[in-house]
């Protein structure tokens, strides 16, 4: 759920960066905080534990520039990945207001994509969300190792929708801005419709 | 109250009328900072020594913090804690939830107590609810008139593209 302050002119947006455990959603966070310019962003907040698994969330505010007059914020968070998280996770899915899936491409991990993808449309439905309705966007992360699944076959398993989706390599940024613009972009289309 | 998918609206004179309450609960409490934060995690207004803060941070955290608390409350069968304080060396953190879904921080030191923090907070509170209730309802009209004119309704693909260049 965006927050329009007409007062100061800043509109907000949430965007959830969801997967399977250790699918790169944090290194996703960690590029576009790196590559951004100083002035652009706020403190990235990570509550991790000693081994730098997610715990909670991590947090990154990036400051866009103005539309309209209107000062740009997108909130970005990461779930935790690992299946016993599920009650956090369901936390931070709450004012959503799109979503980023980050597959793990790797084939091993064709099974964990495939419960995390039915894991968020199970928590989304809870909070009064249906998937098909929010901005929605794919990655598919580590698309450079060489064991990985096909992308036709992880279209055909995790968007059967054919909603925009970036092969992507966190760890090197390929993919990551493609990622966080189209979802930002899908945001913005929602709100000039009014949502 | 405002349903999960529709935005939320802050307007000019909400604003300053939550400021002027705020204002008068920073000073009666003796605080150093007071701010407010939606439910999920977005800045609404803080007034005190915010400048040293890192008040986006603060909220995101403030919000996570309930939801975590709130996520604790249901498994024992409690509807929400609504009220956290959280006691420090030097200053302390109060934290209550205001109108079921904006949440009050009120950070004070030595020179307050926890208990007139919790008097002070409480009488602020009912005249927040009071003007959130307010806005609700004007946000509900405006919407309703179909004159919600969003600052948004006439973006282009160039203007979002700019954003990103």
């Amino acid at each position: 759920m965006s927050f329009i302050n007409y007062a100061s002119r800043e509109i907000n947006c949430k965007i959830v960066y969801y997967g399977p455990g250790l699918c790169g959603k944090t290194t996703n966070l960690q590029h576009v905080y790196q590559m951004t310019d100083p002035d652009a962003k706020g403190k990235m907040i990570s509550l991790a534990t000693e081994t730098e698994r997610t715990l909670f969330f991590d947090f990154l505010p990036l400051a866009l520039g103005e539309i309209r007059g209107f000062k740009t914020r997108f909130h970005l968070y990461t779930v935790p990945g690992q299946v016993f998280y599920d009650a956090s996770r369901k936390l931070i899915l709450k004012g959503v207001d799109g979503v980023v899936f980050v597959a793990d491409a790797q084939e091993e991990r064709l099974d964990a994509n495939i419960e995390s993808m039915e894991n968020l449309k199970v928590n989304l439905e809870e909070q009064g969300y249906q998937l098909e309705n929010l901005p929605f966007v794919i990655q598919y992360n580590k698309y450079d190792l060489p064991n990985v699944t096909p992308i036709e076959e992880l279209r055909e398993l995790l968007n059967p929708n054919g909603v925009p989706e970036f092969k992507g390599c966190a760890v090197t940024g390929e993919g990551v801005f493609e990622t966080l613009k189209e979802v930002a972009k899908l945001i913005l289309m929602e709100l000039k419709k009014g949502g | 109250m405002l349903g999960p998918q529709s935005s939320f609206v802050m307007y000019d004179e909400e604003l300053q009328r939550i400021n002027i309450v705020i204002e008068r609960l920073l000073r009666e409490a003796n605080a150093k900072v007071i701010f407010l934060v939606d439910k999920n995690g977005q800045m609404i207004s803080g007034v005190g020594e915010t400048e040293h803060l890192d008040t986006t941070s603060l909220a995101s955290l403030t919000a996570g913090n309930i939801a975590a608390t709130g996520g604790l409350a249901k498994l024992i069968g409690e509807k929400e804690f609504s009220i956290l304080f959280h006691e420090g060396e030097k200053d302390n953190l109060h934290i209550s939830i205001v109108a079921q879904r904006v949440i009050l921080v009120v950070i004070f030191d030595q020179r307050s107590s926890l208990g007139l923090v919790r008097l002070r907070v409480r009488k602020a509170s009912d005249e927040l609810t009071t003007i959130f209730e307010d806005l609700a309802k004007k946000t509900a009209e405006i919407q309703a008139s179909g004159g919600h004119n969003s600052p948004f309704a006439e973006i282009t693909d160039d203007d979002i593209d700019s954003l990103f260049s």
